[in-house]
């Protein structure tokens, strides 16, 4: 079934904190964005890698909370309703006779925008896969890299490797779904929020899970799809084990790629999109900015205060691409308040001007 | 302050002589940056990514790896006994003639 195009002003790839706080710039202007991320919620590094990491050097913020950080945005944004589509990669972009675009994503989601805002960071983030023989061959039949669809384990025996948080959060999670649960990982220490391990210690002494320490996969079997896993036990014995199950799920993180943004025929240097920084940060195709630390050019620091400063700019320069004919000042938030689109307005408070008599 | 002189082989087999120095707060990793190694540095030096992982080639005792190090290198790819990651090694007067290789990047 053909999915409805999604129309917008302003499309920014990659809604990590430099996205979202353009989302904000686009506003006052009254420009509408809408955000597509392969992760599946936004907030892009700072949610993904380190959301209880301190940053210092936001601006006006001693000390903030990275997760702290993005939720502020995303209250500082929402009135201006910006559209997501998450969890799915940006594909392919084709440039329009109007001059403008249509970026489709990897399920086949196609957004058509006047503008597009490449805030990609440092690229998609894409699961690690595990060194093991013939894995393509099993994914999508039994072996996945991400639970999308918890459901889909339901009375089934799975079996989950890795030694991080989300192999922790997910074991818990399925044990109440799957029929059987087995948890697999190279060592006997595992890195997580301290009341997930203590969970799945609690599932395991109630032999709801089934643990397996120090223990490695070595190979997947099955026919046309996973019907077994072949583990190695880390031990004096090095003793191997055939589990049973009917599917294989390795959670061993996250690491971002440039991905397909490398293919789009954008101007690139060592991994980063080449941009124009005397004036707005425009790539070599016009209509496409890149903002953040996707981009690069003389001097380019990867921070996050400038990312903000470049999506600013980006957003003043797409509004006169937008409106060639339209005049425009930039005004202070002090000055004009913010206007959401969902209606809201805020405001300074008027200073009264009132006479102070004696009595 | 003194420099020290570290010996980075790149992941084509090219050997690069460096000097390093003690005295700027700096690691491993961002000493590969300054010298525009390929190392990419994803997260910035949390022991988050793993890009910056390095075989230890020289004897030098670089001590344990800590926790954050330890548990990102068991789910990286091409790990060895001698991996460590750049981020999580300070640059200090015992570095002297370290040789390291930088580990393959992942797929």
């Amino acid at each position: 079934m053909e999915k409805q195009m999604i129309t917008t002003d302003i499309l920014i790839i990659g809604a990590g904190p430099t996205g979202l706080f353009a989302v904000f710039e686009a506003g006052l202007l009254k420009l509408k964005c809408h955000l597509i991320d392969a992760l599946a919620q936004p907030g892009g590094q700072c949610s993904e890698l380190y959301p209880k990491k301190p940053i210092y050097d936001i601006p006006g913020f001693p000390e903030v909370l990275a997760g702290d950080l993005v939720d502020n945005l995303m209250q500082q944004i929402a009135p201006f309703q910006p559209g997501f589509t998450l969890g799915e990669r940006a594909e392919t972009i084709e440039k329009q006779e109007d001059g403008s675009f249509i970026v489709t994503t990897g399920k086949g989601t196609k957004h058509h925008a006047k503008v597009v805002a490449i805030a990609g960071g440092l690229g998609s983030f894409e699961p690690r896969k595990p060194t093991i023989d013939d894995l393509d061959r099993y994914e999508d039949k039994g072996l996945s890299y991400m639970i999308k669809n918890p459901e889909d384990y339901r009375d089934k025996k799975v079996v989950l490797a890795g030694g991080g948080d989300s192999a922790l959060d997910w074991t818990i999670f399925l044990a109440d779904i799957a029929k059987e649960v087995t948890l697999v990982h190279r060592r006997e220490e595992f890195r997580g929020a301290l009341d997930s391990v203590e969970k799945v210690q609690e599932l395991v002494d109630q032999q709801k899970v089934r643990l397996i320490t120090p223990a490695e996969i070595l190979k997947i079997q099955g026919e046309d799809k996973v019907e077994a896993v072949l583990l190695q036990h880390n031990d004096e014995a090095k003793r191997m084990e055939e589990i049973q199950c009917d599917a294989f799920i390795p959670l061993f993180g996250l690491a971002p790629k440039l991905g397909p943004i490398a293919d789009w025929g954008l101007e690139i240097e060592k991994n980063a999109i080449k941009v124009n920084n005397s004036l707005d940060y425009q790539t070599n195709i016009p209509g496409i900015y890149a903002i953040g630390d996707v981009n690069t050019y003389p001097g380019k620091l990867k921070l996050i205060l400038c990312g903000f400063h470049e999506a600013t700019l980006m957003c003043q320069s797409a509004y006169q691409r937008i409106y060639p004919d339209k005049r425009y000042v930039m005004k202070y938030t002090t000055v004009g308040g913010v206007d959401g689109f969902d209606g809201s307005r805020k405001v300074a408070e008027k200073a009264v001007v009132k006479k102070i008599g004696s009595k | 302050m003194s420099d020290v002189n570290i010996t980075i082989i790149d992941r084509e087999g090219v050997r690069h002589e460096v000097l390093a120095p003690t005295d700027m707060n700096m690691n491993l990793m961002e000493v590969c940056k300054s010298y525009e190694l390929p190392v990419q540095a994803v997260c910035g030096g949390m022991a988050m990514c793993a890009t910056c992982q390095c075989y230890i080639i020289s004897d030098h005792d670089l001590g344990e790896r800590n926790d954050d190090e330890e548990a990102m290198l068991w789910e990286a790819q091409n790990v060895q006994e001698n991996s460590r990651l750049g981020c999580q090694i300070p640059i200090s007067a015992d570095l002297e003639g370290l040789i390291v290789e930088l580990a393959p990047e992942e797929d």
